[in-house]
């Protein structure tokens, strides 16, 4: 129960542990470390200066004494240029990335957390610098940084502003309206401390992770420019060793070989740094999903089509995969029976299991999810184990479906009408034409006052009883046998719901349809249902006549259900402490 | 005097896209609770209910009219002096999974709005261990973090936030509203408990009539912006004057397959009755 | 919608004459410099403010930029200081090379993207690993190595392409094909890496929407799920980044011309800012920004047919 006191401490392992464990992380952690710890010392690994040339090694190839990896065009040895060009590396990247780090922290802050105009104003200027591209605007600055390359990754950092401040800008926003920044407000917290204290924690790990990326970014860029030969020739880069390699490759390949390899390496580790740093602090993200491959089902279907009611689930069990590799069940053991044009309440609390029980009936429980046991039998067809194909023939048509939510179960990019012209023809042999005209005709059924302007309406453009009226034309389209309903009222206000429970309730008596409705609400329950299933932790505890089940409840977990409800006899009838003082 | 006196609110929020002329969500509600009291309001969405509650809070800012707390008027108030009131006037969210900070450790959550009253460290600890036991948590809940609790636990650590500085005036947005139905039951008779015990008066928002009967004293209808009425609890909720919660009741179904059939057939005959237009 | 357009257009237009202006106050810093660069070694005071004087370059700012603002929108973007060519025609020129690399990369990019993106979305398993291998493949190796590493394995060793220079497409145009294959194909691996990586999450956060579920309730297919429903409501947000796309490659163009010898936009702008040639850096300057104004308001359009929420606001 949720009310339990014991709850189960998750694991809470920290961050840069979870990071240790990670070979990806680990091995380019280790790469960077050496590349950049060799540079620092440069000076005592190597005796020759990056700049200091020996005209008797011009060219000298791998393993010549004194040269280790031998010497370039200009008898400059190789190994030391190699290391003075990992010291530039580094202080680009930090030149770079530091920049950005302080305008587009700072200004994501500022502009998403204080008012429009503020925002305004930010979100202009970073429009104006992301409208420049990047390296052609060094290129063109050129003369004004006089080659010195710290002063063009300074330039360059203000280029990689727009991007972290856009991802910081819009976490902030998001953040501004939780409401724990609200309560903060109330509690007399300062903007400055709020920043601080609530939202920095959140900003934090995206930061860190776009940082990662900046690194290898600016490396990259550095050297291509230096490749290009901007700048100062006195400077070491893998860019100029690339360069003058380049011009060098027939006569001695490997010289073009060992600053390819730095660069590939450095801007390569980055990478994968920052790839292994958003798995870390941000979870591994969601995974695809396999469409349209049917459920997954780990049981045999059981043979033999038997007549017997119009929907059967026996002993239906629905597990996950928990992160560590097991099955993690939600549901259990559940057997229910609806019979030909009659409604059976579902009624649960949240995570009884009340919603994959009915998904797993329609057939498109998400894909993580297996089938671990038992049978849904349709007309007396077996539906455990068909295919996605197969099922399709059958939903829409025989099985509909109503969801909880109306607004997000519409498709936002086409107009409502072409969205249930397209589920008509999906389920229905029908023209365009006669589609179009039963569906102008299901939405005045349902209670639409201007069926053609709605039909012309994007979602956006509706209210939420009429997008789930919308939902209900779209089930009811190809006149099912079984009508699945997913907590159909429980988005919506109270006048709103009591007027879609009339139009369910008319439209099953007129269509004679049976429904399989999912709520969590006895009012609904009393209001519609002719029998009711109890569920809870993913099994069901009690079913039967809806009046018997109100009237006496076996299970005591459906008496407790039924005590909780606030109901007409629970009025306060103590007198507030202002007024008893006086008395 | 009234605790909280609420006179001739007006709210209006700036229109969308630019230069858009500003929607107003509140036409002039006037309202008041005493000490010690609660006051439900109740109304569907687009009533201006929750608009009420965070105006009062000083998160919403009113186009006009006056919110007086202990005589005090509160709105037009600068940041520093709205923190002196911060003391007095606290709130419990709807939202038990986002009304805490999913990176802070429940003490640190808990002790915040002591720290900005000026409290140390140590004080603030022994504080957070008796808010804790108030609301029916163990002591050592303040070094986890609020994902390690359920939703009914959570809605006791905003609770108990509340409690933190003693307030005078808890605003109670919704707080049973994302809850399932057993735990709805204990959270609302611990927040009558509470109340009991230190008399901390409760401005209590709410879209459910059940809930709003169970916990207040009197009860204020709204309907886009309007009142609609305000009364005594029991006499609101069963037999309202005004059509419109009329009909809120009685499009609210009970647990009772028969009793709600009679229900029913009440509203169909409302319905038919006032000739009024569909809401939607 | 026109009125949409006309906004956004004037919203653009204002940005790139602001652009250009702080061009104007950056090189206004540094024009005396460039005037002696020119007169090399017969450089004195007297004959430096002599030819700052007769260039105009001694005037206060606003001014130059008003009188090149009047000459621009007359199509006159004045001569480059060293070769006296105008330098409207030369920068065209130009463009039209580095263009005719990145249209057809970014066209592949956008077709192999959405390709790899959707498939490995919506079929998971092996295909999302070898869809995520190669954008992570593209992302990792940095774009100078790539150029040259494909120069020499097929320019040098199998000698299939030429190593460097640029055919006209008038003139032959094989040999264009031929000229601008290894450059397409740098931009387009660094494109994809990019674009797959935002189209496959786009993808994966669509299909697991509410509206796909209720779909597949009502019968419709899933190829009719993936491609009209997923697809559009992924295709905004890529777009977006496909908009960024184009400016990366304008910029990254100027090192793949330089590995390869093109006479593109970029190696223009390169030369023009080592001799401080002002007219030539304003022209470009100009252009490009024009370039990126349009490409995002094409964006922008392309965005409000995808999406009717955009077109409203």
């Amino acid at each position: 129960m949720s009310t339990s006191d014991t709850a189960a401490p998750e694991a809470r392992v920290p961050a840069w542990r979870r990071l240790a464990k990670d070979p990806q992380a680990v091995a380019a952690f280790a790469v960077l470390f050496v590349i950049f710890t060799l540079g620092l010392l440069a000076p005592l690994v190597t005796g020759h200066g990056p700049n200091e040339s020996d005209l008797s090694a011009v060219n000298a190839p791998v393993g010549s004494p004194g040269h280790p990896l031998g010497a370039d065009e200009s008898g400059r040895d190789i190994l030391a240029r190699l290391l003075h060009s990992a010291r530039t590396a580094a202080v680009s990247a930090l030149i770079g990335t530091g920049v950005a780090l302080a305008i587009g922290v700072t200004a994501g802050l500022v502009g998403g957390y204080f008012g429009r105009r503020v925002r305004f104003a930010t979100e202009w200027l970073f429009n104006l610098v992301m409208t420049f591209p990047g390296v052609l605007l060094l290129i063109v600055l050129m003369p004004l940084t006089g080659g010195d390359y710290r002063a063009t990754m300074l330039i360059f950092g203000v280029l990689l502003a727009p991007g972290l401040y856009r991802i910081v800008r819009n976490l902030v926003l998001g953040v501004k309206h939780e409401l724990y920044v609200d309560a903060a407000r109330v509690a007399g917290l300062g903007d400055a401390r709020i920043l601080r204290r609530h939202v920095l924690s959140v900003v934090r790990g995206p930061v860190i992770i776009a940082a990662a990326f900046m690194l290898g970014s600016s490396i990259a860029v550095q050297s291509g420019l230096a490749f290009l030969g901007v700048g100062s020739l006195e400077i070491p880069s893998f860019g100029a060793m690339i360069s003058s390699g380049f011009r060098n490759l027939y006569i001695a390949p490997a010289q073009f070989l060992w600053p390819s390899l730095a660069l590939g390496l450095t801007t390569a580790s980055f990478v994968l740094l920052g790839n292994a740093l958003r798995d870390a602090l941000e979870g591994t993200g969601p995974k695809p999903l396999k469409i349209g491959s049917g459920q997954r089902v780990a049981v045999a279907p059981e043979d033999g089509d038997g007549e017997g009611a119009l929907l059967e689930v026996r002993g239906l069990a629905i597990a996950y995969p928990a992160p560590n590799g097991s099955l993690k069940t939600v549901v259990e053991d559940v057997s229910l029976t609806v019979e030909k044009g009659q409604v059976l309440g579902l009624v649960g609390e949240s995570g009884s299991g009340k919603t994959q029980t009915a998904f797993a009936t329609l057939g498109v429980l998400p894909a993580e999810a297996v089938v671990t046991g038992g049978s849904i039998r349709f007309e007396g067809r077996e539906l455990v184990g068909l295919d996605d194909h197969a099922l399709s023939r059958l939903r829409g048509k025989e099985i509909a479906y109503i969801p909880q939510e109306p607004m997000s179960n519409l498709d936002p990019s086409y107009r409502v009408g072409a969205q249930l012209v397209e589920g008509v023809r999906a389920a229905l042999p029908v023209s365009a034409r006669e589609a179009r005209q039963r569906v102008l005709a299901l939405l005045e059924r349902v209670g639409i006052a201007d069926p053609k302007r709605c039909f012309d309406s994007y979602p956006h453009q509706i209210s939420g009883g009429m997008a789930q009226r919308v939902l209900i034309a779209g089930a009811v389209a190809s006149r099912p046998k079984l009508l699945i309903a997913d907590e159909p009222t429980t988005a919506l206000d109270v006048t709103v719901q009591a007027e879609i429970l009339d139009l369910l309730r008319d439209l099953q008596s007129e269509l004679g349809m049976a429904v399989l409705l999912v709520t969590h609400n006895f009012g609904v329950v009393a209001d519609l249902c002719d029998r009711i299933a109890v569920m809870r932790e993913g099994a069901i505890v009690e079913s039967g006549d809806v009046r018997d089940v109100f009237r006496e409840p076996r299970h005591p977990y459906t008496r407790m259900l039924l005590d909780s409800i606030l109901d007409g006899s629970a009025v306060r009838e103590d007198r507030p402490a202002a007024e008893r003082s006086l008395t | 005097m009234s605790l909280l006196e609420v006179a001739d609110l007006r709210v209006a929020f700036p229109g969308r896209g630019f230069r858009a002329a500003p929607v107003e969500v509140l036409h002039g509600v006037s309202l008041d609770v005493a000490e010690g009291e609660t006051l439900g309001l109740v109304g569907e969405s687009g009533s201006g209910k929750t608009t009420i509650g965070r105006a009062v809070l000083g998160l919403v800012a009113p186009a006009s009219g006056s919110i007086r707390f202990d005589g005090r008027e509160t709105t037009g108030l600068t940041r520093r002096a709205r923190r002196g009131l911060a003391k007095d006037v606290q709130v419990v969210f709807q939202d038990p999974y986002t009304s805490l900070n999913p990176s802070l450790a429940v003490g640190d959550i808990l002790s915040e709005p002591l720290i900005v009253q000026g409290a140390k460290t140590t004080e603030a600890r022994s504080r957070v261990r008796s808010l804790l036991d108030q609301v029916g948590l163990p002591a050592g809940a303040a070094e986890r973090l609020p994902r390690e609790f359920s939703g009914g636990q959570r809605q006791r650590i905003a609770i108990a936030r509340a409690l933190a500085t003693d307030p005078r005036l808890i605003v109670c947005d919704e707080p049973v509203s994302a809850l399932d139905l057993s735990t709805q039951a204990l959270v609302l008779d611990l927040l009558v408990d509470i109340q009991e015990r230190t008399g901390v008066a409760y401005l209590f928002v709410s879209h459910d009539l059940a809930v709003i009967r169970r916990i207040s004293h009197r009860v204020t209808v709204l309907y886009r912006g309007d009142l609609v009425e305000t009364g005594p609890a029991a006499e609101v909720t069963s037999s309202p004057r005004h059509a419109y919660t009329r009909r809120l009741l009685l499009a609210s179904p009970v647990a009772d397959p028969e009793e709600q059939a009679r229900r029913r057939e009440a509203r169909r005959r409302l319905t038919e009755s006032s000739l009024e237009e569909r809401v939607i | 919608m026109i009125s949409y357009i006309a906004k956004r257009l004037g919203t653009g237009i204002v940005l790139a004459l602001l652009v250009v202006f702080i061009t104007f106050l950056l090189i206004g810093t540094m024009v005396e410099d460039v005037a002696r660069t020119i007169l090399g070694q017969s450089a004195t005071p007297e004959t430096t403010a002599a030819l700052m004087a007769a260039k105009g370059w001694d005037r206060p700012v606003p001014v130059q930029y008003w009188d090149w603002l009047v000459a621009a929108v007359q199509g006159d973007f004045g001569q480059s200081v060293y070769t006296s060519l105008p330098v409207g025609p030369a920068v065209a020129d130009r463009l039209a090379v580095t263009l005719s690399i990145i249209v057809p990369a970014l066209l592949l990019t956008v077709v192999i993207s959405v390709c790899l993106g959707v498939w490995s979305a919506s079929r998971g398993g092996a295909a999302d690993r070898i869809a995520q291998g190669l954008s992570l493949t593209g992302y990792v190796v940095p774009g100078l190595l790539l150029a040259i590493g494909l120069v020499v394995l097929l320019a040098v060793q199998l000698k299939w392409l030429p190593a460097t220079g640029y055919t006209p497409l008038a003139d032959d145009p094989v040999g264009w094909l031929r000229s601008i294959t290894i450059p397409v194909v740098v931009l387009t691996i660094g494109g994809v890496a990019n674009l797959t990586a935002q189209v496959r999450g786009r993808m994966i956060d669509e299909l697991r929407k509410d509206y796909v579920r209720t779909l597949r309730t009502r019968g419709v297919s899933s190829t009719a799920i993936i491609v009209k429903h997923a697809l559009r409501n992924a295709g905004s947000p890529a777009l977006t980044v496909l908009s960024l796309e184009f400016i990366q490659m304008l910029g990254g163009a100027l090192i793949i011309e330089n590995v390869f010898a093109l006479p593109g936009y970029g190696s223009y702008a390169f030369n023009a800012a080592l001799q401080g040639d002002i007219p030539v850096i304003l022209g470009i300057t100009a252009f490009g920004v024009a370039l990126v104004t349009v490409v995002n308001l094409a964006t922008d359009l392309a965005n409000g047919w995808l999406n009717p929420k955009a077109r409203v606001q």
